[in-house]
């Protein structure tokens, strides 16, 4: 059953990936990417990782797409265009491209990690049923994390001056 | 288990992520092919996580960071970029070009 709901998931995220890189107009791209976003939330609650789903939907789906989405509206690129596929020798390099790396991520996968270091089957997911989804991940983030916790937040601090700077008319 | 299924779930959205890369002209539609890239990266983060412990969850956390940042800034360089040049189409951006 677990099984099935995976594959139905997956699917769906592959086949709206699929549709976010051909369509044409980039509003439709933006709400198929939004939709892959939400599959993939499901796909994160199937592999026991309900903080991240979470925080997948409320940044990921919400936040940042709603940027790109203002960002299309505002320069008024919605309206129907000649569309910006490259031409068929473009095209035929991009599909090769991508076909070679994801037979190589393929077997890429075969690669297993070592026994000594992999934790014995539901070990997270017991974890998280006794401390709880958020307390799971909260307190590797500030005990051995700490350090990058705060050098995250410097880098936020950089890209938001760093915004207003570049989308400012006149320093 | 689903670790093997997820990595190649995974796998195939970073290629499709990296053939809307090469396949797009327009900045904003390559934009949205790096986010579905940082997002197959975080698919195998946590299936990774599921045998190798939280610290794969933790790290989901950082790239969802670094991600929000990289299209806050991001957007800011296509919006500027819009004004000097009336659009983006890379093909017309080659400011950098030698």
């Amino acid at each position: 059953m677990v099984t099935f709901v995976f594959w139905l998931f997956a699917g769906v995220a592959i086949l709206s990936a699929f549709l976010c890189i051909t369509r044409r107009s980039p509003v439709a791209s933006a709400l198929w990417l939004v939709c892959t976003f939400f599959n993939l939330a499901a796909l994160f609650v199937l592999l026991d990782a309900h903080f991240i789903a979470a925080v997948q939907v409320l940044v990921y789906a919400g936040a940042i797409m709603v940027l790109f989405l203002f960002v299309i509206m505002l320069l008024n690129l919605g309206r129907k265009g000649p569309g910006d596929m490259k031409g068929a020798w473009g095209r035929v390099v991009a599909v090769v491209a991508g076909a070679v790396l994801a037979g190589e991520l393929i077997v890429l996968r075969l690669a297993v990690p070592p026994a000594a270091l992999r934790l014995p089957p539901g070990a997270i997911a017991g974890e998280t049923r006794a401390r709880g989804a958020v307390q799971a991940v909260a307190e590797p983030l500030f005990q051995a994390y700490l350090v990058p916790f705060e050098v995250a937040s410097l880098m936020l601090l950089a890209a938001i001056v760093g915004a207003v700077v570049l989308a400012k008319r006149r320093v | 288990m689903l670790l093997g299924p997820a990595l190649a779930v995974s796998a195939i959205l970073f290629s499709l992520g990296v053939v809307g890369v090469l396949l797009r002209r327009n900045a904003i539609v390559i934009f949205m092919c790096i986010e579905l890239m940082l997002n197959a990266v975080n698919l195998a983060f946590v299936a990774l996580s599921q045998q190798l412990g939280m610290d794969g969850q933790v790290f989901v956390f950082f790239v969802m960071t670094v991600a929000a940042a990289e299209a806050a800034v991001g957007l800011a360089i296509v919006i500027a970029v819009y004004r000097h040049r009336e659009t983006l189409d890379l093909v017309n951006i080659n400011l950098l070009r030698g």
